[in-house]
């Protein structure tokens, strides 16, 4: 009894199983969907990796970038380079993605550690314009507007003949994600993830507990580039392809978008945010069909819905999707205990139905 | 030599412009301490709208005035109706905010006018000066593009300097509660900033779209140069965003003519962050932001 209350409380357990189920629903759910589906279930993953990065940046460490697109197109040229060019296989090319986009991100990541708000927006803004055009800088490195190709993976033999390319795709993808899910989780609840909440909320109090806040910012950005890297090489993967236009500054904004609708700073919220990214241009494909929308409304329609979520989620809803969740679990869960309290009747309580009862107030709603 | 001369002339009007954008974000930063991601986006909204008033009427300087006019009424809507409600939240949500109406406004021109790029009437000749025998890189529209810039820069020293009106918003920015005290209405200080910015930042946008063609993300480009020539004059001094907005459009057109034009958003990202990391507060920042 009390050995699997220890294991509960060990991080590294709790996340094992964590990936574990993750990784359990998301064998089940390929095996059940169509391969357009699973093209889709392929991209939130990417996007996953990505968006997890970014909530710990944004939401742990405080600090807001909008070169997250550019750092994702480190990650896939050198998965193309590597592939195309090199004829590596694709998992040491994938982590060579990542511990390029980590060397990337040291140099930025020093520059961003003393930068503050919006001083650091405008530069990691002016980052993502400016790294693209190393593109066209070097054509016949990079491929220029082109950009670079790479072959489709082929699915193992033992997995049988009729296993599909779309399928095999979700599966790198899915693994990509639930190892940057494993490596964020116990991270999150390591010392380092408190220290980066501690410099988040009091840099000076932080300071003065003997945290060092430049490298702690440092490093919650360097990490961010990483996952960017692996999600930029699941992508270069996915659509056998890595040229410029894929990263323009808008993926760079719909990624923040994304991360602030799932909910700022919470794993969870990546997940909603993550499945936003992917869903939402379908949805506004298909409202702008039944609408029979002129061809420059639907073109802009995702764009339009973006910037509107934005602006409305920091003026009436600035914990996301996850906070609104976590809201009404508190809300419901209090009800329930008030009924059950009324059942028992030891605490009698001496007037009003249970719906009196007000949420629980922890200060994250 | 020759090809000095040009690049150095070039960088001047170019410079003028970046000006006038940095310009537009130093009067934001200075009321209420945001940075305006949007400038951009509202500068693309009033230029599309001068270019349809000069369509219908052929008058430029009709199509300026009622971009200059719109670009007013935007900036105080967007104060009003958005900042005014995120004034007292953290830094980050000012950002995303507008993040989030750079995003809207781009999507809506994109709606109205179609994403692909038209031309813009320029007010004077586009063809250079004749010096000597040789046709220099600088036109007439060139120097007034020059000319109208340091006009505006000297008319809002005027306005903050010798107005009760500027003394006010002065005020409001420095201390917004003294401020209220002494009964100014800082609100209306903040909202007459924001709409003052977007008149600036229209004013730039007409100037700058025969060069860049008019289209929704047509002065992406220029709003981080303009960003990175604010930040080069330190965010909350209007001298210092015109000098930082010529030293950046210099700096930017040598690249350009030496180097290749692909390199140009590059040196401006080199540029700002060796700024930032060596003068953080900018070259020409008046008071050091104190630190609790």
């Amino acid at each position: 009894m009390r050995r699997s209350a220890l294991l509960r409380q060990s991080t590294l357990v709790r996340s094992l199983g964590l990936v574990v189920v993750c990784g359990l629903v998301l064998l089940v759910l390929s095996e059940n969907i169509t391969d357009y589906r699973n093209t889709q279930l392929a991209e939130g993953a990417y996007f996953f990796a990505v968006l997890a990065g970014l909530t710990l940046l944004a939401g742990l460490s405080g600090q807001i970038s909008l070169g997250q697109g550019a750092l994702m197109a480190v990650g896939a040229y050198t998965v193309a380079l590597l592939v195309g060019n090199e004829q590596w296989s694709l998992v040491p090319a994938l982590a060579a993605a990542v511990v390029v986009t980590l060397i990337v991100g040291i140099p930025v990541g020093a520059v961003a550690s003393r930068l503050r708000g919006p001083y650091l927006a405008g530069a990691t803004l002016a980052f993502a314009v400016g790294l693209p055009a190393l593109a066209d800088k070097f054509p016949s490195l990079f491929g220029g507007e082109n950009g670079l190709t790479i072959n489709p993976p082929t699915p193992p033999s033992w997995l049988g003949s009729s296993f599909s390319l779309e399928r095999w795709e979700a599966w790198i993808c899915c693994a990509g994600a639930l190892i940057v899910l494993f490596a964020l989780y116990n991270l999150i609840h390591s010392g380092v993830g408190r220290s980066m909440r501690a410099v988040r909320d009091d840099e000076i109090a932080a300071s003065l507990c003997g945290l060092r806040v430049g490298r702690t910012r440092a490093v919650a950005f360097i990490i961010s580039a990483g996952c960017a890297g692996l999600g930029g090489g699941l992508l270069a993967e996915v659509n056998q392809l890595a040229q410029p236009g894929a990263f323009p500054l808008q993926l760079s904004l719909f990624l923040l978008a994304g991360v602030v609708l799932g909910g700022l700073g919470s794993l969870a919220g990546a997940v909603w945010g993550a499945a936003l990214l992917v869903f939402l241009p379908n949805w506004t494909n298909d409202l702008s069909g039944s609408f029979s929308l002129s061809g420059n409304v639907s073109h802009n329609l995702p764009l339009a819905i973006y910037g509107v979520a934005l602006i409305g989620a920091m003026v009436v809803w600035p914990t996301g999707i996850q906070g609104g969740i976590r809201t009404l679990t508190a809300l419901i869960r209090a009800r329930l205990s008030a009924r059950r309290r009324l059942r028992v009747g030891a605490a009698p309580e001496p007037s009003g139905p249970p719906s009196s009862v007000p949420p629980s107030a922890d200060g994250s709603g | 030599m020759t090809k000095f001369i040009d690049l150095t002339l070039n960088g001047i009007s170019t410079g003028a412009i970046y000006a006038a954008v940095a310009l537009a974000l130093v009067l934001i930063w200075r009321a209420t301490r945001i940075l305006n991601f949007a400038q951009g986006a509202m500068l693309m909204v009033t230029t599309f709208i001068a270019s349809g008033v000069i369509n219908s009427t052929g008058s430029y300087p009709l199509g300026v005035g009622v971009a200059l006019l719109s670009g007013f009424v935007l900036g105080a809507v967007v104060e009003r109706v958005l900042i005014r409600r995120i004034e007292s939240a953290p830094p980050l949500n000012a950002v995303i905010v507008t993040l989030g109406l750079y995003t809207l406004l781009v999507a809506i021109a994109g709606m109205i006018w179609g994403n692909s790029p038209r031309a813009f009437p320029a007010a004077f000749s586009l063809r250079g000066y004749n010096v000597g025998g040789t046709t220099l890189l600088f036109t007439p529209n060139d120097t007034f593009i020059v000319l109208v810039v340091l006009g505006v820069a000297l008319l809002l020293a005027l306005l903050f300097r010798a107005t009760s009106l500027g003394l006010q918003m002065r005020a409001a920015a420095f201390a917004a509660e003294v401020a209220r005290l002494l009964g100014v209405r800082v609100g209306r200080m903040f909202t007459v900033g924001w709409g003052l910015a977007a008149v600036v930042g229209a004013l730039a946008g007409v100037l700058v779209a025969p060069s860049v063609f008019l289209g929704p993300n047509s002065f992406d480009a220029i709003l981080i140069s303009g960003f990175v020539a604010a930040v080069l004059g330190g965010l909350d001094s209007p001298p210092g965003a015109v000098v930082g907005g010529i030293v950046l459009g210099l700096a930017l057109s040598y690249v350009a003519g030496y180097e290749g034009s692909a390199l140009v958003p590059l040196a401006a990202l080199v540029i700002l962050i060796v700024v930032l990391m060596i003068r953080p507060t900018g070259l020409f920042s008046a008071a050091r932001e104190r630190r609790v």
